[in-house]
């Protein structure tokens, strides 16, 4: 094999002679591509180089590689790297010493050396992966270090700074090295000496009660303090670290949903309501009214308590969704944070019931937009475009590795977004019907399977619970992770082996608060107690209270009958799974956290799981006064035709396909409806379909709603429009609208003020009416609160930017049989276009508004009695195979829903809607002012409820009547000529090649 | 004829095992799931298959290179064990991931005195990219494309781009019959094969190659995706064929040892 060295240029500098076969060495190898090949590395930091407008100069030539410690000699690296690390057709390497000066000669002009190396401790998946490889080689490594290598022309200072700060390293996770590497051994950790630590508090005045909820990140409140400070009065000591933290990670926001399961006073211009708690009284209540409702007929099987939301699918399986927010980790490290948000909702699935299989997910995010300007950011903040890049790749990294088709999403722009951007990521799971519901018994075996615990993501738990400022990013580095995808993927593998070999009774995953959440919410009707000095480390130096709050990722406990370990840990060892058992569910009621022999912590589950004082929080809500839209002149032709242009090409609306492509949508070959459809496969589809059991024809569709623009108008009709969304986009593709599921997210300001607190109520109120008119249940939800970002401007003066009121509903539908599925498409010439629902005066919110930078006007509402019946019957045309393509009407109205379907399809369309009645103000139908207006909504409304449906000329009589007394206006017909017209009112007033509209909605986001 | 054994090797991080194994089967196979782990500790238990298939996915995370560890791994594990399985006539097919493998542990084409002959590497645009792509066959000697002459199919990669080590290397392939598969438009031709026809910019718009014997296949495409009617990305508007053109590739599989 010395043969394929002949692309490795070695330091002679080194000579094998003075290494010693069992000294310890680090070596350092460069990896370069070779002459012909694209430097990957180097382009990506010049294009962003050239987004921040650094110096056009500049060149750049990068290099990756691997830092390498242990007992070589030069001729075991020069192995190492023709066997395991270089390619030898397009790669070639150096290597030698760390520190030798052949690694940093310059090349050319470029005088400038850097290297980007991560930090210790952060998670380096490749590092891990060659470290294994080289063992399995046979080579005494001990460790592995990846990093990034750059040769950069001279810049000016201001340049230099950018270049470092912005594009090659962020200080969260990475560390920058100027000039040559000078390492003399890369380790981590040291011994760690145990000490136990109590924290008195009795006697302690208020303000230092709360200087030590805050020095510990422990975002405890006062009252909270005082009564943890009381409860350990009782029992006649002061608490332990490692018991206020655990007291701290239950009673957290992001833990125990303090806010919103409290108790609520709330008040709006219908009255007042007092809440006990609010989400109870609200969202679950109308769950549990409409099981109650259906009774026999009740599909829910188990809602609002395990980690997903189960519902029953076919007669073996049951399906499991939820959806997680990843938001503060993604302000800060885009990449990572997004990483360990799918990764951590894909544990959830797993973690519900007995585990159940991922079969999909769905990935929606909030940014602001990609094209502000650098100057205007506030300080602190990363660039959205360098957060959307970072948290794309960081979903699709994870996903794709995981072998989980990623089905649906969407994105939202606001320039309100820009300290505090949403991710928000979704697991579907398939679970056998008899795998739903877990229970640990007395004596199980506390068992941790997967990656090891390091200092990685302390207090993520809490600090997901505070506001962001711009010192957040130095702060809160710890609360920042990478996630390891095969890790997770090794730990489901066995994990749906020893579930399907009944091994245990009962898993959850560890998520935030790490194995204090997971083993305290899995103790609680027993007690538990855990040998904390038994878990694996990453590293040593941990303390008890840093193993017991780490927030790793890529773990999960399972209690396991003792009779069952052997065979488990077998498993286990059969799959290179690392599993540990850390301690035993005991029937005690208390919580016994041991280090060797030592008693550290011993809270009583009651204390942590129902001791946590009410919050009570005021609630207002005021009306945004009614404004009407500014008048304006009836638009000419083209006009007309360049709003709609606008709107297709305004980002929530154009094409999502940079993204999309970068998913695996396809995986596990399920694949029905993609996201993305039509004649050149790139229509925007409605929701994606997959097929979850391969030799069934039974089909699980996925979808979304939200529209955080209508909350700024009144978040009751923003919630129950973002429900109709989500259920139609499920309907139009072939979903039964009487087996969809509900999910909400609720992403909110600080809600501790009552007019903050006060809209997210309103809209949980409108969910509960909504969903209990249309049957349509919610199985589970989260929140996150607190999204706003505070810092000061250059004028001294401190600044909050509060996100919009956003609230994601995603849908999990049914469809029957997948052969009756239909795409947004127009299929064929000669077909007739209907339009399904009315429009109403519904331009507040709208994307036509939003382009033409006008305020006012109504939010779209929904009547739910007609909503209900509008679904039903349409799928019943559906089912008869009498729909040939349905797009629902969302952002853009109808103009854009047939743009879409009509370049989707390759096919024109003329329509005209005169015969498409309007539920407008009344008015005098000859003023010009309110035909201008007319025209407007006509085209552009967002009136909920509604759907383009395309029928086949022989078929129309029989669709007309299966849709009863459905309102259904026939709009025109599909013409083969690549062409759209829109007549209102017999005049003409879009008039347009396809190829101009398709391309205004395909340019925006068809980044390179 | 009894079912052919099909061995589907799995890897951390192999991800498409279930639903090709399920292909085989639908094909007339009797697919069994390995662990990488089981077959090195009891490689001779090849002896009872007659196909074996290394599924798509992320084996070990694709880290340092798509495919690189496993391949690393059964270079110095199971060289023999497989030389004496495909020297006994039997069939290995490699698909996406397992295609790397393949090419990086010199099975599909063995190293000379240079070294490999061939890589596969990162696509032009230096992403993932799912999309389906119009493929033509040269059958002339691979054993899983007999009878086919194009196929549409998705691909769902990184690290899809076939380099040669030289024009020699490629003549030589070409030449013999063992550049069995390549991205086309959708007519057939091969004229100026662009992105996203040709989707990572691959030498020659190569998209799977055979070995000499012509029972060593490895492709970036997924077969195993397109099996059934309702896969195919336009069958609400194209109408459903009867079956996806992808469960041909399993058949022929099949089919070599029942003829």
């Amino acid at each position: 094999m010395v043969d394929s060295v002949t692309n490795t240029t070695t330091s002679s500098d080194e000579s094998q002679t003075t290494q010693d076969q069992g000294t310890t060495t680090l070596w350092q190898v460069d990896i370069f591509p070779v002459a012909g090949q694209p430097n990957r590395l180097s382009t990506e930091v010049l294009d962003n180089a050239k987004d921040l407008r650094v110096d056009e100069s500049l060149e750049v030539i990068a290099a990756h590689g691997f830092l390498i410690q242990g007992p070589l000699t030069h001729q075991d690296v020069a192995r190492l790297t023709a066997e395991l690390l270089v390619d030898p057709v397009v790669e070639r390497c150096e290597f030698a010493l760390v520190g030798s000066d052949s690694l940093s000669q310059p090349i050319g002009q470029l005088t400038n050396l850097l290297h980007v190396l991560p930090l210790p401790g952060v998670t380096d998946p490749q590092a891990e992966s060659a470290l294994m490889a080289m063992r399995h080689l046979g080579f005494p490594v001990d460790v592995v270090r990846t990093f990034k290598k750059f040769w950069t022309s001279a810049l000016s200072e201001t340049d230099q700074n950018l270049l470092h700060s912005k594009i090659l390293c962020n200080d969260s996770i990475e560390m920058i090295v100027v000039g040559k590497l000078e390492l003399d051994e890369l380790q981590l950790g040291q011994a760690y000496e145990f000490s136990k630590r109590d924290i008195p508090l009795t006697d302690l005045p208020d303000e230092a009660l709360m200087k030590i909820s805050q020095d510990w990140t422990l975002s405890l409140s006062l009252i909270e303090m005082h009564t943890i400070r009381d409860h350990f009065e009782s029992l006649g000591r002061a608490p332990t670290d490692i018991e206020l933290e655990s007291i701290a990670q239950t009673w957290s926001e992001h833990c125990s949903h303090k806010t919103l399961a409290g108790r609520i006073s709330y008040r709006d211009e219908n009255g007042e309501r007092q809440f006990e708690n609010m989400l109870k009284e609200t969202i679950f209540s109308a769950t549990m009214q409409i099981r109650s409702d259906l009774g026999e007929r009740d599909w829910c099987v188990s809602v609002f308590k395990d980690n997903a939301g189960i519902v029953e699918f076919d007669d073996s399986y049951n399906i499991a969704f939820k959806v997680e927010t990843h938001n503060r980790p993604s302000a800060l490290e885009p990449y990572g944070g997004a990483n360990t948000g799918i990764g951590g909702v894909i544990r959830d699935t797993l973690g519900t019931g007995l585990g159940a299989k991922p079969i999909c997910n769905t990935d929606v995010f909030c940014f602001a937009s990609p094209d502000t300007p650098f100057e205007e950011l506030p300080p602190g903040v990363m660039h959205p475009r360098r957060i959307m890049k970072g948290v794309v790749s960081g979903v699709r990294d994870y996903g794709n590795r995981m072998g989980i088709p990623t089905v649906n999403g969407a994105v939202f722009f606001d320039e309100r977004y820009v300290g505090n951007p949403l991710v928000f990521c979704g697991n579907v799971g398939l679970i056998p019907k008899e795998k739903s519901f877990k229970e640990v018994q007395p004596n199980d075996l506390i068992v941790s399977i997967g990656g090891k615990t390091g200092r990685d993501g302390i207090h993520g738990a809490t600090f997901s619970s505070a506001e962001l400022t711009e010192s957040s990013d130095i702060t809160s580095g710890g609360a920042v992770q990478i996630g390891n995808a095969i890790t997770e993927k090794m730990l489901m593998d066995v994990l749906l082996i020893a579930r399907d070999r009944e091994l245990y009774s009962s898993v959850t995953d560890c998520g935030a608060g790490g194995y204090s959440s997971a083993v305290g919410e899995m103790g609680e009707e027993l007690g538990a107690e855990v040998w904390l000095d038994r878990v694996p480390l990453k590293y040593d130096g941990l303390s008890y209270t840093e193993i017991w709050i780490s927030e790793a990722q890529e773990r999960m406990v399972f209690a396991i009958p003792e009779s069952n370990w052997e065979q488990f840990e077998a498993l286990c060892a059969s799959e290179s799974v690392e599993a540990t058992v850390i301690g035993q569910f005991k029937p005690t009621g208390q919580l016994v956290l041991k280090f060797g022999d030592e008693i550290v912590g011993d809270v009583s589950m009651s204390m942590l799981h129902d001791g946590r004082p009410p919050i009570i929080r005021e609630a207002t809500y005021q009306p945004v006064p009614s404004s009407d839209l500014p008048s304006f002149e009836f638009k000419s032709t083209e006009e007309w035709t360049t709003d709609l242009c606008k709107i297709l090409a305004s980002p929530n609306v154009a094409s999502k396909h940079w993204i999309i492509r970068q998913y695996d949508h396809e995986v596990q070959g399920g694949s029905v409806i993609k996201p993305l459809v039509g004649i050149q496969n790139d229509g925007p589809g409605d929701a994606a379909v997959v097929r979850p059991v391969l030799d069934s024809r039974r089909g699980l569709a996925v979808s979304c709603g939200m529209n955080p623009l209508y909350g700024d108008l009144d978040t009751y009709h923003m919630a129950t429009s973002a429900i109709d969304e989500a259920i139609r986009n499920c309907v139009s593709v072939g979903a039964d609208p009487t087996r969809i599921a509900i999910l909400d997210n609720f992403c909110w300001g600080y809600t501790d003020r009552p007019e903050t607190l006060g809209s997210l109520v309103r809209a949980a109120i409108a969910c509960q009416d909504l969903s209990v008119v249309m049957q349509t249940p919610f199985i589970s939800g989260k929140d996150s609160l607190h999204n706003e970002f505070s810092y000061t401007d250059d004028k001294g003066n401190r600044q909050t930017i509060s996100i919009p009121s956003t609230l994601l509903i995603s849908a999990m539908g049914q469809v029957p049989d997948v052969a009756n599925c239909v795409t947004m498409d127009l299929k064929k010439a000669g077909n007739v276009l209907f339009q399904i629902g009315v429009t109403g005066d519904h331009l507040g919110g709208s994307h036509w508004t939003l382009v033409n930078e006008m305020s006012g006007g109504k939010v779209p509402t929904v009547d739910p009695q007609r909503a209900k019946q509008t679904f039903i019957h349409l799928h019943d045309a559906i089912q008869k195979g009498l729909v040939r393509s349905c797009h629902d009407m969302s952002e853009g109205g109808l103009a854009v829903a047939v743009a879409e379907m009509a370049f989707a399809g390759g096919l024109g369309a003329e329509i005209s809607t005169n015969e498409v009645g309007i539920e407008i103000l009344p008015s005098d139908p000859d003023s010009e002012i309110n035909l201008s207006y007319a025209t407007a909504a006509l085209l552009f409304a967002e009136s909920n409820t509604r759907f383009v449906v395309e029928i086949a000329p022989e078929n129309v009589e029989t669709f007309k009547s299966t849709m009863g007394d459905i309102d259904v206006q026939q709009l025109g017909t599909v013409v083969p000529q690549p062409k759209l017209t829109i007549e209102v009112a017999h005049n003409t007033v879009i008039q347009s090649d396809l190829m101009t509209l398709k391309n205004a909605w395909l340019g925006t986001l068809d980044w390179k | 004829m009894p079912q052919p054994n099909v061995l589907i090797l799995r890897a951390p991080g192999t991800n498409c095992d279930q639903e090709t194994g399920y292909a085989f089967d639908l094909a007339g196979g009797n697919s069994s799931f390995v662990h990488i782990n089981q077959l090195i500790e009891a490689p001779e238990m090849v002896r009872d298959y007659q196909i074996l298939c290394l599924p798509g996915g992320f084996s070990y995370g694709d880290d340092i290179a798509a495919g690189r560890i496993l391949a690393s791994q059964m270079q110095s594990r199971l060289a023999d064990v497989l030389s004496e399985f495909h020297a006994s006539g039997k069939l290995i097919l490699g698909i996406c991931n397992g295609f790397q493998i393949l090419i990086k542990s010199g099975f599909l084409l063995p190293s000379d005195d240079q070294g490999l002959p061939a890589t596969l590497t990162w696509n032009d645009s230096g992403r993932f990219v799912d999309c389906w792509v119009n493929l033509k066959t040269d059958n002339d000697k691979c054993v899983f494309l007999n009878n086919i002459e194009q196929m549409y199919l998705p691909i769902a990669h990184a690290e899809g781009k076939f380099v040669p080590r030289n024009e020699q290397v490629l003549d030589q392939l070409k030449n013999d019959h063992q550049l069995a598969l390549s991205y086309c438009l959708a007519d057939g031709s091969d004229n100026e094969v662009t992105y996203p026809h040709n989707p990572n910019g691959s030498t020659a718009n190569v998209a799977g190659v055979c070995d000499a014997s012509g029972r060593i296949f490895g492709l970036m495409p997924h077969p195993e995706r397109f099996i059934d009617p309702t896969h195919h990305p336009r069958w609400t508007r194209e109408g459903n064929s009867a079956a996806g053109d992808g469960l041909a590739l399993f058949q022929n599989a099949i089919n070599f040892f029942n003829d």
